[in-house]
């Protein structure tokens, strides 16, 4: 193992709506990490999640043993947010003080929202919120990024993945990426996929 | 490239625990596997599915678990080895047949695997199939780990082929769609022949009938079994101990609870405290081997899900081996250390410890706890569950409730499981007003269609889905149907089982393994029955309204309208858009207009939303499939649609 987690085990949740691609997403890192030579253990929750409700994935990387799928109160090391206010649901349950978040910043409304009886909160407010009860915060436009300039919101996920590497939380480079999706995607897809990757990273590199 | 099918023996792998039930079962040797989908089981035959033809399998998606059961039973009378897999809910379905099961024994390795789901995260209940493993007198196993998943399938396999018994082995949620660490084991070489043997002496188990009578000698037979599993239980090296060799707590578990006491040991920093007895035989429980660790302290904790099975056999065998190893007290579900609902987590199992031990225990500062808790309340809205953008079923129900309004009645529909469950809640208009298991929506309409002489006037109508319809709601029809009920059944049919990942049901053409199979037209299949049968596409809202309308009026005898439009996730489908939609803000009156925001108030597609500043509906581009019916309702046409050229 060249590369070392900063925490062992690290625990890193990524979080999102059904239909983000949060699953994609954690699986992908799982076999980086695996790859790596580290016991990675992951925990998700979808199924009828997938029909609009919160969907978390807890990823657990350990140089020793498996562990608990789902990560105990507090105790989440960094928090990969493809939607805003499920960053701040995930913080009430497993954040600290010192997490990092890394959080896409467009949101997806609930049913209660879209029908008025529920509120969205304001962006600003949102962000600061975020801020105040974490270590260390990173926004950015996954998918809009996507949509202006892949034609697809689908790519979110993979930008996600690329920043996170930018922000250095997790050893994770661009070769580790290539190698899993080498093994899991069809080859006309990993062009593509490689492509949103670069823009994620260079959206908190050039920042 | 397929793990599963090509992973070499001695290799690791990140595995869901789904596939390593599924790789467990391929080194076991299995020919045969069946099941009928269902959240968190359905992967396990997936996989199989998938990799059928290199393995020489026979796997299928039955048309529900009773069958399933029975198809994987002839395999294991042929002497092959099967297994069938199942959800929570399935093993009901199966049980009537499981019970003879268990009487008549088994000749090739047969093993159920229920995978249940503590908390109902994917569920309307949170049945503990456990339960069965005593009611049927079959030995239980559960395996604590991804390893454990795979290794236990391929030994369950080999003891029910040894003792000849049926064997249950029970996953939850948090292992069958977890991942972990797996080292994969050799495959063995394939070439299992079948023959079902039949003309020896009545009772020789590999010669004889195979039937659960004659009852009294069956039944010591099985009993004896029984036995024999609990010898070999007391060495298996599913069962093993951490811990210190005088504890001053010790912790018996199994399962995914295995992993949370583990994990809740370490947080508290009491390894040299507390000791973990973690239980792969779970039923009948190895007394000699529990007497051994209950020896060690006088406090034992019992952590599992979801209800004291584990704690009362526990609590029955301590009482027993009291005048050997002296009253101990046993902790867990029926003291209140441990909830009886819901799954449990490592927090729940802290808790528990820390108030046995008296540790004082907080995961984050209070103030932090409160802080983030208050802004979540008022800063990320719940998330109901809500149809998928483009979901046919919305179409459906947005029609069947209009028709119900106009009609004024107070008819009324009557529900089952499946993505249209969501029909009972407000995304979904609120439409069923009962919910229960598969087909049981057509089943009470059947018996409340038969109240008019109590005098009940109210139209009765049933919803089922398409996998639903030839699982359960068949015989319901034809109850209703001979029996001269008088309902409304309306089929939504979306060309797949869609709640729990679009498998192929016995509608279709094609089969779990991707070959050709027989269609079943369920028009025909009703027509026959002798219902006045009608078809509709949803997306035709006008169409739709004016058939429901016409047979709300045609009294007596049952009516059976099937609204076909395929799912919005479909292959087929996902992400092609029918229609790119925009609405004209110019012409959007909002909370001005009469029909007050009538679109996104009421209708709640995930692709329409209301534009706070603009006082206007708006569409989601990221979100909208495309399905054009929010074009249908708007009441001045605001909404428009213009064919995507593909």
């Amino acid at each position: 193992m060249k590369d070392r987690i900063k925490y062992d085990p690290y625990n890193l949740i990524i979080t999102g709506v059904g239909g983000q691609g949060n699953v994609m997403a954690s699986r992908v890192l799982g076999n980086i990490f695996s790859a790596k030579g580290y016991t990675v253990t992951i925990g998700e929750t979808f199924g009828a999640s997938q029909r609009g409700g919160s969907v978390m994935s807890h990823l657990r990387i350990s140089s020793e043993s498996v562990l608990s799928p789902q990560i105990a109160k507090g105790q989440a090391h960094l928090i990969v947010a493809l939607e805003p206010t499920e960053a701040l649901r995930v913080l009430s349950g497993y954040g600290n003080e010192n997490v990092k978040i890394l959080c896409n910043k467009r949101p997806i409304y609930s049913g209660g929202v879209i029908s008025g009886e529920q509120t969205y909160p304001e962006m600003d407010q949102l962000q600061e919120w975020i801020c105040e009860y974490a270590g260390e915060v990173w926004f950015i436009d996954a998918t809009d990024e996507a949509l202006s300039r892949m034609k697809n919101p689908i790519f979110g996920n993979i930008i996600m993945l690329g920043a996170l590497a930018a922000t250095g939380s997790v050893p994770l480079e661009r070769e580790d990426f290539e190698a899993v999706i080498e093994k899991s995607l069809p080859e006309s897809k990993i062009g593509i996929n490689l492509e949103a990757y670069d823009l994620g990273y260079a959206m908190i590199a050039e920042n | 490239m397929n793990i599963l099918s090509t992973g070499e023996k001695g290799s690791r792998h990140l595995l869901m625990g789904n596939e390593a039930i599924a790789r467990g079962a391929l080194e076991g040797g299995i020919s045969v596997a069946a099941g009928y989908p269902g959240t968190p089981s359905s992967e396990i035959i997936e996989s199989l599915a998938k990799i059928s033809k290199d393995h020489h399998l026979y796997v299928e998606w039955s048309t529900n678990e009773k069958v399933a059961m029975e198809v994987a039973a002839a395999a294991s009378f042929a002497r092959l080895r099967s297994i069938c897999v199942l959800k929570q809910n399935g093993l009901n379905v199966a049980s009537d047949f499981l019970l003879h099961l268990a009487g008549s024994g088994v000749r090739g390795g047969m093993v159920i695997i229920p995978c249940d789901d503590p908390g109902a995260l994917s569920s309307i209940n949170e049945g503990d199939t456990r339960h069965f493993a005593r009611l049927l007198e079959i030995p239980l196993l559960e395996p604590g780990d991804f390893q454990e998943a795979k290794d236990m399938t391929k030994w369950a396999l080999e003891l029910s082929e040894e003792l000849q018994t049926v064997i249950m082995m029970r996953s939850v949620t948090r292992l069958s769609h977890a991942s972990g660490s797996v080292v994969l084991g050799d495959l063995p070489e394939f070439g299992a022949k079948a023959e079902f043997r039949h003309e020896g002496f009545l009772l020789d188990p590999n010669e004889g009938i195979v039937s659960s009578a004659p009852v009294e000698i069956k039944h010591s037979q099985q009993q004896e079994k029984v036995k024999k599993a609990v010898e070999k239980f007391e060495t298996s090296p599913f069962n093993t101990y951490t811990g210190p060799e005088s504890p001053e707590l010790l912790v018996i578990t199994s399962s995914a609870c295995n992993l949370y006491s583990r994990e809740a040991i370490n947080i508290l920093d009491v390894k040299d405290r507390v000791g973990i007895l973690k239980l792969g035989t779970t039923w009948p429980l190895p007394e000699k081997l529990v007497a051994e660790h209950l020896k060690k302290c006088e406090k034992i904790l019992i952590v599992e899900e979801v209800i004291p099975f584990m704690e009362e056999n526990l609590k029955m065998l301590a009482q027993e081996l009291a005048p050997q190893i002296g009253q101990k007290t046993l902790m867990g579900k029926r003291d209140g250390y441990l909830p009886m609902v819901n799954e449990l987590n490592p927090d729940l199992v802290i808790n528990a410890i820390s108030k046995i031990l008296g540790i004082e225990y907080q995961a984050v500062p209070e103030e932090y706890a409160t802080g983030t808790l208050q802004k979540t309340f008022f800063g990320a809205p719940v998330r109901e569950w809500i149809f998928c953008p483009g979901c046919p079923h919305r179409a459906s129900y947005w029609s069947i409730n209009q028709v119900l309004k106009l009609d004024n009645n107070q008819g009324f529909v009557c529900g089952d499981i499946g993505c249209y469950t969501i029909g009972t809640l407000p995304s979904g208009f609120s439409t069923l007003k009962t919910l229960h298991s598969m087909g049981s929506g057509t089943g009470i309409a059947s018996g409340f269609g038969k109240l008019k002489p109590f005098g009940m006037k109210q139209p009765v109508l049933s919803v089922c889905g398409d996998s639903t319809f030839f699982h359960a709601a068949m015989p319901a029809l034809v109850n209703a149907v001979h029996n001269k009920s008088d309902i409304t059944m309306v089929v939504l049919d979306n060309s797949g089982t869609a709640m729990t990942g679009f498998q192929p049901h016995p509608g279709l053409e094609a089969n779990a393994e991707g070959n050709d199979a027989i269609k079943l037209d369920i028009k025909s299949v009703c027509e026959s029955m002798g219902a006045y049968v009608k078809e509709s596409d949803p997306f035709d809202l006008d169409n739709t309204r004016e058939v429901l309308f016409e047979m709300l009026e045609k009294k007596d005898g049952v009516k059976v309208l099937i609204l076909r439009q395929i799912c919005a996730l479909s292959p087929e489908k996902k992400g092609k858009k029918m229609f790119e939609m925009a609405v004209d803000e110019s012409r959007c009156k909002g909370e001005k207009c009469g029909c007050n925001r009538l679109c996104t108030r009421i209708f709640r597609c995930p692709g329409l939303f209301w534009n706070k500043e603009k006082g206007t509906s708006k569409i989601d581009e990221a979100i909208c499939a495309g399905c054009g019916i929010c074009s249908e309702i708007c009441p001045i046409g605001a909404i428009s649609k213009k064919e995507v050229t593909q």
